[in-house]
Order: C-alpha cells, then sequence, then structure tokens
C-alpha cells in the first residue's frame, strides 16, 4: 500500500481547555496519543468531546493548555497548516466537486504534481472501494459511499493525525457494522493514528485501542476497552458502559471493598469501587447480563424477590424487566422466557455489583485542589 | 316493513361507476376544482396587463404620420425611428451604463458583507437592520436625502470646504453619481438580503473541511463558497438589475435628465408627456423590456453552466 501514515512519535495535550463565553465545554485534557494508536473520545452529547476534537483540528481555538507533537508546538498552528485528516459527521463532501476531485483537493492544495496526484487518488479511491464511482458528484452516492469519499478525502493526505467526528451516527444499523469493520481495516493497515469521536459505547470499544470517557468537558477514565467495560471509575461511566442497573442504596456494612448495601427492601453483598463507610448514599450498578434468574424453587439467600412486568425476545435469549416489591425496576436477562406477572428471584455475583459513590463530585474535591493549586502558583 | 338493500360490493355501483367522489374523479385527470378560485385574478390580469401589454405592442405599429414621413419604414417606422436617430438610441448604452455597474456594485459588494454578518455576534440584529432599512425609502426620498446631504450646498460639502478639504464643492448630484448613487442605496438592500440567504444555506462544515485539508481562506472562497454561491450571485444580478434599469425617478430628481443619464424611462416619458407621441413612447417602453430580457436570458445563459444541487454538505 503506497499511502502511509505521516510519521511522529508521541502527540501529546496538556491542559487542554475551551470554554465558550464563561461556560466550560472542556477542561484540563491531559492526554498523549502513541503514533499509530485509535483513540475513541465518548461521551454523551454536550460533554466536550467534539469540542475537543474541533481544538484538536485547530477549527476552535484553544482557551488553555498546549499540544505539541513530539516536541513542535502545534496549537498555535492555523488548521490548514496542521496537516491533520478530518472526517466530519455530515461528511461535508464539496457537493459541486466529482469523488475524484473532492479526494483531490487536499493534494491541490498542496500543490502535489499532477502525475503523483492522479496516482494517489486512485489508491485513495481504490482503498475504499470507489473505483466504479470516481466521476460521480457526492449527491449521486448513497450515505456509506459518501462516508467513504469523506475517509478516501482525509487519509489521501498521509496525515499525522484522522480525525473522526461520529462519522458513522448517520448511517443505518447494517451499514453501520460494516463502516466500522472498514474504519478499523484502513486504520491497521495504513498505520494511522486516529482519534475518533462517538456516543456509542458499543463502537467505541469495538474500534478503539484507548477510550478516552468525558462528562460535563471533564475525563472520567482513560483506559483500554477492557479496563472501561470492566471496572468503570463512577457511577457515570458504568452508566455509559451499559450498567443499566442503578439502584440508590446505603451502605450497611463496609471492609475493604467487601460492602453490604441495603435499601428499598434490598440487601445485597457487593463490590466497592470507590471508597465508602457505612451509612454512605451510594449507587450500585449491575449489568443485565449479570443478572440473572434463579432456577425454579431456589431461591438463594441474597436474592432480590421481584415480579416480571415485561418480556423482550431478543434472538439467543430473553430481555426481561422485573420490578421489585418496593416499585424500584431492574433489568435482567434470561435463557427462558417468564411468565408476565411470576415471582422471581434474581441473583448476581457480588463481584459483578458495584458501588459508587452518589455524586460525581469526587471532581469536587479535585477542584478544591486545583483551586489551591491556581492559588499556590 | 323492512326492505333488505341489495349487497353491493364497496366502491363500486350496480352500473359498474366509480363511486369516487366527482372531486376525486375529477383530480384523476388533472383538474383540481380549487383552481377556478383563481378566475377573478387571471381575469384582472387579463385586463391590466396582458391587454394594455398588446395594446402597447399595437401601438407600435401604429406610427405617428410624422414619423413615418421622417424615418419611412412603414408601421415599423417607430422602432426605425428609435434605432436611426441618436436621441433615442444613445439612450439605451446610458441606460447600460449606469444599470450594470449599478447591479455589478451591489452584488460584489454585498458578497463581503454578507460574509462577515454571516456569524453570530453581538449587535448584529442592529447592523443587519441598518444595512437594509433603505428598502423603506422610496426612491424620491433617497433622492431628497442625495440632495440634502451630498449636494453643491449639502452637509458634506460644505462640512469638506469648512475643514478646508477642499475649496469647490464635489458634483455629486445632479449628474451620474448621483443616479448611480441612488441605485445603490436603493439596491443594495436587496442584494444583501439575497446573497445573504444563499450564504446561510452553505453549510459551514464544507468550509471547515476545506481549512482541514489545508485550503487558506482565499482558496476556501474561490474553490468552494464560490462555486456555490454562484448561481445565487446571477439571480442577485439579475433582480438588481432589473431594478436599475428601470431607472426612472432619480434619474430625474438627482441625474441630469437630459444629459448623462437621458435613460430609456425617461425617453418613454418624454415622447408619452411632452411629445403626446403615445405610438413611440410605447415602443420605447416595449424596447426596454426586450433589452432587460436579453441581458436577463445572457445571465441564466451562463448560470446554467454552473453547479446547482443542493448545498447542504451532504451533497
Amino acid at each position: 500500500m503506497a499511502i502511509q501514515a505521516g510519521s511522529f512519535r508521541t502527540l501529546e495535550l496538556t491542559d487542554v481547555g475551551r470554554s465558550f463565553g464563561g461556560h466550560n465545554a472542556l477542561t484540563d485534557l491531559n492526554l498523549t496519543i502513541r503514533a499509530g494508536e485509535f483513540i475513541a473520545l465518548l461521551g454523551p452529547s454536550g460533554c466536550g468531546k467534539s469540542t475537543a476534537l474541533n481544538c484538536l483540528a485547530g477549527l476552535l481555538p484553544l482557551t488553555h493548555g498546549t499540544i505539541r507533537i513530539d516536541d513542535e508546538r502545534i496549537d498555535t498552528l492555523p488548521a490548514e497548516k496542521r496537516g491533520f485528516g478530518m472526517v466530519f459527521q455530515n461528511y461535508a463532501l464539496f457537493p459541486h466537486l466529482s469523488v475524484e476531485k473532492n479526494v483531490a483537493f487536499g493534494l491541490q492544495m498542496r500543490n502535489v504534481p499532477k502525475a503523483e496526484l492522479k496516482k494517489r487518488v486512485a489508491e485513495a479511491i481504490a482503498l475504499v472501494k470507489l473505483e466504479d464511482h470516481a466521476r460521480k458528484l457526492p449527491g449521486q452516492l448513497s450515505g456509506g459511499q459518501q462516508q467513504r469519499v469523506a475517509i478516501a478525502r482525509a487519509i489521501v493526505l498521509e496525515p499525522r493525525l484522522v480525525l473522526m467526528d461520529e462519522p458513522l451516527s448517520n448511517l443505518d444499523a447494517k451499514l453501520r457494522l460494516d463502516m466500522r469493520t472498514e474504519i478499523r481495516r484502513i486504520h491497521q493497515n495504513l498505520g494511522l493514528t486516529t482519534v475518533y469521536v462517538t456516543h456509542d459505547q458499543e463502537e467505541a470499544l469495538s474500534m478503539a485501542d484507548r477510550l478516552v470517557v468525558l462528562r460535563e468537558g471533564r475525563v472520567q477514565q482513560v483506559g483500554s476497552p477492557e479496563e472501561v467495560h470492566t471496572s468503570p471509575v463512577n457511577w457515570h461511566v458504568a452508566d455509559f458502559m451499559g450498567y443499566r442497573n442503578m439502584l440508590d442504596l446505603e451502605v450497611a456494612s463496609a471492609d475493604a471493598d467487601r460492602v453490604v448495601v441495603a435499601g428499598s427492601g434490598l440487601r445485597l453483598r457487593a463490590t466497592a469501587v470507590e471508597r465508602v463507610a457505612v451509612g454512605d448514599k451510594v449507587r450500585l450498578a449491575m449489568r443485565p447480563e449479570d443478572v440473572r434468574i434463579a432456577p425454579d424453587g431456589a431461591a438463594p439467600a441474597e436474592s432480590i424477590p421481584a415480579t416480571v412486568a415485561v418480556v423482550e425476545y431478543h434472538g439467543r435469549e430473553f430481555a426481561v424487566g422485573v420490578s421489585t416489591a418496593s416499585g424500584l425496576t431492574l433489568h435482567v436477562r434470561s435463557d427462558h422466557a417468564p411468565q408476565v406477572g411470576q415471582e422471581v428471584a434474581l441473583v448476581v455475583a457480588p463481584e459483578r455489583a458495584l458501588v459508587f459513590r452518589s455524586s460525581l463530585d469526587a471532581a469536587d474535591l479535585s477542584e478544591v485542589e486545583r483551586d489551591l493549586e491556581e492559588v499556590r502558583t | 316493513m323492512s326492505t333488505v338493500a341489495p349487497a353491493r360490493t364497496p366502491g363500486s355501483r350496480k352500473d359498474g361507476r366509480s363511486t369516487a367522489s366527482l372531486q376525486h374523479r375529477l383530480a384523476e385527470r388533472g383538474i383540481d376544482r380549487s383552481l377556478l378560485m383563481l378566475l377573478p385574478a387571471v381575469l384582472f390580469t387579463f385586463a391590466l396587463f396582458v391587454y394594455p401589454f398588446a395594446y402597447g405592442i399595437g401601438l407600435t405599429v401604429q406610427p405617428n404620420p410624422d414619423v413615418v414621413e421622417k424615418w419611412g419604414g412603414g408601421i415599423f417606422a417607430n422602432y426605425v425611428a428609435f434605432f436611426s436617430d441618436p436621441f433615442f438610441r444613445d439612450s439605451v448604452w446610458i441606460t447600460m451604463r449606469l444599470a450594470l455597474p449599478a447591479a455589478l456594485f451591489n452584488v460584489l459588494a454585498s458578497v463581503p458583507v454578507a460574509f462577515k454578518l454571516r456569524g453570530k455576534f453581538r449587535g448584529k440584529r442592529a447592523l443587519t437592520t441598518l444595512l437594509v432599512l433603505p428598502i423603506t425609502l422610496g426612491t424620491v426620498l433617497t433622492a431628497q436625502g442625495l440632495l440634502i446631504f451630498a449636494g453643491r450646498q449639502g452637509w458634506l460639502n460644505r462640512f469638506l470646504m469648512d475643514v478646508g478639504l477642499i475649496q469647490e464643492p464635489f458634483q455629486l448630484v445632479m449628474n451620474y453619481t448621483g443616479v448611480f448613487l441612488s441605485l445603490v442605496i436603493s439596491g443594495f438592500p436587496f442584494a444583501f438580503l439575497l446573497i445573504s440567504s444563499y450564504l446561510s444555506g452553505i453549510d459551514p462544515s464544507l468550509e471547515a473541511a476545506a481549512t482541514t485539508l489545508g485550503a487558506s481562506w482565499f482558496q476556501r472562497f474561490r474553490r468552494i463558497i464560490l462555486p456555490l454561491l454562484a448561481p445565487g450571485l446571477a439571480t442577485t444580478f439579475i433582480l438588481t438589475f432589473v431594478l436599475a434599469f428601470s431607472v426612472f425617478p432619480s434619474a430625474r430628481l438627482v441625474g441630469d435628465a437630459t444629459g448623462e443619464t437621458r435613460v430609456m424611462a425617461l425617453m418613454a416619458y418624454r415622447a408619452f408627456g411632452e411629445q403626446i407621441d403615445y405610438p413611440m413612447a410605447s415602443t420605447v417602453a416595449i424596447l426596454m423590456g426586450v433589452i432587460e430580457l436579453a441581458v436577463i436570458a445572457l445571465v441564466l445563459l451562463w448560470r446554467s453552466t454552473f453547479y446547482k444541487g443542493s448545498t447542504g454538505g451532504k451533497g
């Protein structure tokens, strides 16, 4: 493959922040990206992930912090000089230019000689398998094809970094899966360094080497997909990672990370992720697939009695909505279809029931520290 | 007593005809009865436009005897006269010399202004209002304002002379400049409004994309914005050109009605009001229309070579 990624060793974001009229859209983003890495910025809308991407691209100036590639400072460079490729959510293809000319645009801006330009455009178009559509206008292509053009247009420049802003969110579910594989393939074949913004945890988990989970402009957790998936650091990350059952309870007893939580007529053994003390208000998070319906008749000691409210067929298993005597709703999985209205006992392994502090203001503490630091400096 | 209605298949009658309403059946043949409500408007159009227009064309081929005597040409004597008499013929050039630059200026000046006013900023509404306000002023009011502001004894000249910058007042009105200024004042807001709306139809992410691909602001404008804006520019040009071409009041009020701003509309008025030569007046008016249509046709022909599809980014 003749198209290659531009090379560098590390890209370092230090205390990067951006505020809009007094509102902090992004605060203190510290991140070191190694060449060839696929990083996903993950979070709900308004969490600052797109702001971070636009800051990286240079489309938004930073209000704080620096961005360096190796030892070169790039946050002061205008966007057109950074040499990053960007793929936009709405593709942003030039509607009046053919696929070829869209892809060639960046090369023309760099005054690449004609023969080389032709060769590279043909390669990029071949890479995204659009040879048959090279002379069409974007308007004549399907959504998936337009997305491929946008990718080809970004990578033909052999960019040091490829930025993708929710590139799959406008595609239908099946196409999204195909394009996911496609993007991952291109990333691996070309050794690209990619920063990928998404609100879809599944997308992030399946594509990225490392995840950065954001909330209200702050980094919540950075880690490999596995780390973030199995050991979220707070309930927000857990919520985002598919811990659909969130119960507000109280700590009844605590022995290091082995805790017993109680409330709303429940009493469960669980694992504390953050440090909690007896009497603390906590949030218990459990994945639907970790909560099972106990076999008929068996009622283990530490089970949750509940009534089946909704049963959905999900192909291999059933997704069951149950409600407890105190009115809490839980989502669980089951191999067999229980009857609606049936009394069941739910069991969950203590190590799969995670206990987090109710307030996310662990960040508050560090905010005080930050303030102190600012006073000191 | 009870009668049992014979069973019927829904949607059909005994005689096999459709049970659909009359309206529905007419609609199937492309007839919409509600269009009948347009009838009064159509009648008015005929009475107030089509008939007078046809009558005017008729008049042009019924020249006054003295015109026929002087220029010959039988029933086309008025046309012969128009193109043979330099007094008439030159008015075409005079009008063009005003309307083309004024329309061009309005379009070209609107582009950077509309560009600058695209984003969000404090005072945008006030600024836009200020730019569009002249639309509400009549031509006569504009002319009056120009006389007071830019006349020989106007504020501008008095100020410049008082400060000692100039000795003699600038001649800004009662000539070509006066009419040109008046055309800009009344035409610019139209052009600005139109171009603003065309510009807002171009997805800003296209520019962002071009930026990340390494295009400087000039390249972005030249390669992306301009091609997408071009059809809009052409349309705007046509509209402001038509406005400027039929200039009449300002040509008389702030222009030099017998000299450099002796536009076609003035010629038609002169034939009608001073020489009481209705056929000649109609001829000038019809020729005005023909020339405008010719220019519009040229611009539209040129416009047809542009890309005219969506500018919304998704192609």
